[in-house]
């Protein structure tokens, strides 16, 4: 932990704290941990567990909308990666699974990047195109069923775990950790930022925004393949008709939260994955608390509308000048 | 000419797309098939016309298939658990909704904030709002309601044009009068071709802003009425997913994301198009419905690669006569990259 981050996601850490406190409240035994078969169980491995595929998501999303992009073809691309790993497992070794999958989220992604980059298509448009077909395309590789699989191999994605740590969470982890290699190890980073802040201005100051472009999306669609097959891990199927679905407006709003300004030219990947499990928290916390589920999305509702009204321009403009004082 | 090249290439595909159906299977040549095209689709014809608006000036609009579900909800709950008299529970469901877009505009515009958001959290908040007032699927039993279904239209062949899709054709109407004939028409353009510039020249954009809004709120509740009227039923997840249909529709339909270019006939062509894709594979029998979904992605691309190959070639002849086509034209207009 950089004192740049912990600066920079004070407000989100807090958040993250606060919601983790809340949920010990409603449920005393939140922080109770245990090992069980080489693998560690409780609520708040839960919360982390449970979080992965939209913490996934959201660190290919962060860097698409830190290019001022959107990718909502996510959620259907989970579901793609999904039905193929799924009708693949049980006839195929798992070397085999995993490059088709992640092959496809490829793919999906450099279709979209494509429409976007090349082609300069709005990309809420371009990735709307998958986001319609790309189900219709899960639901073609599944024949319209709930494709369940006996691998062990690639069930080992949901439920194994590596030291203890459930495979999910150490997956988030490691694309986490390799985002920020390649973003702030290299000057990948910068270009991103530059292409979201000022396309015009980048490309003719020499950046191949094209390129970035395109390389992001490329990047999202695969973390959503690998959500995909977390996913698909998990409940050892796929379910073209809901997996991943309305994941990607969580994945965005992962992304919002964090304090990525949709406008494009900043952002970071590590307050990405965690404003994931923030929603995550404050799920689980609804359903400890034993509220109705039916009020997570008013919360959600709350939630968004409060990040933003923080955010937006005009707000920070009137505080500004109430801080001043009266002119 | 240019101006209206990319509705009259809808119409054509559309007209192609009719054909082949009719040459493939004769019964779509009957005014029964023609009447079920409407009735079927007409809550999306509906929420097509305020998503049309809202696309045209430079937004979008998230929440209309969320609001489509609260609607039936609180029909089915005012209607069969409340007592409330039908056509006072669709008066209050048509200011409710369009009170919510309403309020959405004005947060856009007050604060400033991305329409894409915004709706976003509109999506969730009206979702919530039905999932609280009920989870079930609660059904409507209502004589005015046995009335409405029932009464119909009888065309010549058989065909039976039934109220709601009379409601969509009306609607399609007002929105074209309104966005094609009025000033807060001119205003919608206005705004999408230029946000900034559009408050510069007096307009004022806060109020139009909120209009919009309120406009595809209220379309969205009618929708939803249409809808309950279509199932006799309401349910919180009823018109999931309803929105990326109507942006669909509505891009199909010629009109631009960036805003500042589109027109009405053009949504109801989009609507028609998805509607002709299902009743080609009800038709059909064989194809499973998946291939909706497939093919209404490949005609999305089909028109948004012919939309931007307008644009191009717009462009260049723009750069090449750039003093004889007047700044106004609407194609200089959309020219301009998205902002």
């Amino acid at each position: 932990m950089s004192p740049r981050f912990l600066r920079a996601g004070a407000p989100q850490i807090a958040a993250f704290v606060a919601l983790l406190l809340i949920d010990w409240q409603v449920s005393p035994q939140f922080f109770d941990l245990r090992m069980q078969d080489g693998r560690l169980f409780g609520s708040l491995v839960d919360v982390f567990n449970r979080g992965t595929p939209v913490a996934l998501l959201s660190l290919g999303m962060v860097l698409v909308i830190a290019t001022r992009g959107i990718d909502l073809s996510v959620g259907a691309v989970m579901a793609i990666a999904g039905a193929i790993a799924a009708s693949l497992a049980d006839s195929h070794s798992l070397p085999i699974v995993l490059v088709a999958a992640l092959g496809a989220g490829l793919l999906c992604g450099a279709w979209n990047g494509m429409l976007v980059a090349v082609f300069g298509i709005q990309p809420i448009i371009a990735t709307l195109i998958l986001m319609v077909a790309g189900r219709g395309v899960a639901q073609l590789i599944t024949q319209g069923r709930i494709v369940t699989f006996n691998s062990p191999d690639l069930a080992w994605f949901g439920n194994g775990a590596i030291a203890g740590v459930p495979v999910p969470v150490a997956l988030t982890i490691a694309v986490l950790l390799l985002t920020l290699a390649a973003v702030r190890g290299t000057a990948l980073g910068l270009l991103i930022e530059a292409t979201g802040a000022n396309a015009k201005a980048s490309a003719l100051a020499g950046v191949e925004t094209r390129g970035t472009t395109f390389a992001v999306y490329v990047w999202s669609g695969f973390c959503a393949a690998l959500a995909g097959i977390v996913a698909a891990a998990d409940i050892l199927g796929a379910d073209a008709n809901n997996a991943g679905l309305w994941l990607e407006l969580d994945a965005i709003l992962a992304v919002v939260i964090a304090g990525s300004s949709l406008l494009g030219g900043r952002f970071s990947p590590s307050l990405a994955v965690l404003g994931a499990f923030i929603i995550q928290a404050m799920n689980t916390g609804i359903l400890l608390s034993g509220f109705r589920p039916e009020f997570n999305l008013i919360v959600k509702a709350g939630v968004v509308m409060a990040v933003l009204l923080l955010q937006s321009p005009k707000l920070t403009w009137m505080s500004g000048r109430l801080a001043r004082g009266p002119a | 000419m240019t101006r209206y090249l990319p509705l009259l290439i809808t119409a054509a595909v559309f007209v192609l797309g009719y054909g082949i159906c009719a040459a493939q299977f004769p019964a779509f040549l009957s005014t029964r098939v023609v009447a079920n095209l409407l009735t079927d689709n007409a809550f999306l014809g509906v929420v097509a016309v305020g998503m049309t608006l809202v696309i045209i000036s430079g937004g979008i609009d998230l929440s209309v298939g969320s609001v489509i579900g609260f609607t039936t909800v609180f029909l089915a709950l005012a209607i069969d658990r409340w007592g409330v008299p039908p056509f006072l529970a669709f008066f209050l469901a048509f200011v409710i909704a369009g009170l919510f877009g309403a309020a959405m505009g004005g947060v856009i515009h007050a604060f400033d904030m991305p329409p894409f958001i915004v709706t976003l959290a509109g999506m969730f908040l009206a979702r919530g709002a039905a999932f609280l007032l009920s989870t079930e699927s609660i059904p409507i039993r209502s004589p005015a309601y046995d009335w409405i279904t029932e009464t119909s239209f009888r065309l010549p062949g058989g065909g039976r044009l039934t109220i709601v899709a009379i409601i969509m054709l009306i609607v399609f109407i007002i929105g074209g009068v309104l966005l094609h004939f009025t000033r807060f028409g001119a205003n919608i353009y206005a705004l999408g071709g230029s946000r900034v510039s559009t408050g510069l020249m007096g307009i004022r954009v806060g109020r139009n802003t909120v209009a919009i809004y309120a406009c595809s709120g209220a379309l969205a509740g009618l929708a939803g009425i249409v809808f309950s009227l279509y199932t006799s039923s309401g349910y919180s997840l009823s018109a999931v997913g309803i929105e990326l249909d109507a942006i669909a529709a509505v891009v199909i339909g010629g009109t631009l994301l960036t805003g500042g270019y589109g027109f009405i006939a053009g949504a109801f062509l989009g609507v028609m198009m998805q509607g002709l894709i299902q009743t080609y594979i009800n038709f059909d029998g064989s194809l499973s419905s998946w291939w909706t979904k497939i093919a209404t992605g490949i005609l999305l691309f089909l028109f948004i690669a012919l939309q931007q190959a307008t644009l191009t070639i717009s462009a260049r002849a723009t750069r090449r006569t750039s003093t004889a086509r007047p700044a106004g034209s609407p194609i200089a207009g959309v020219a301009r990259t998205a902002s």
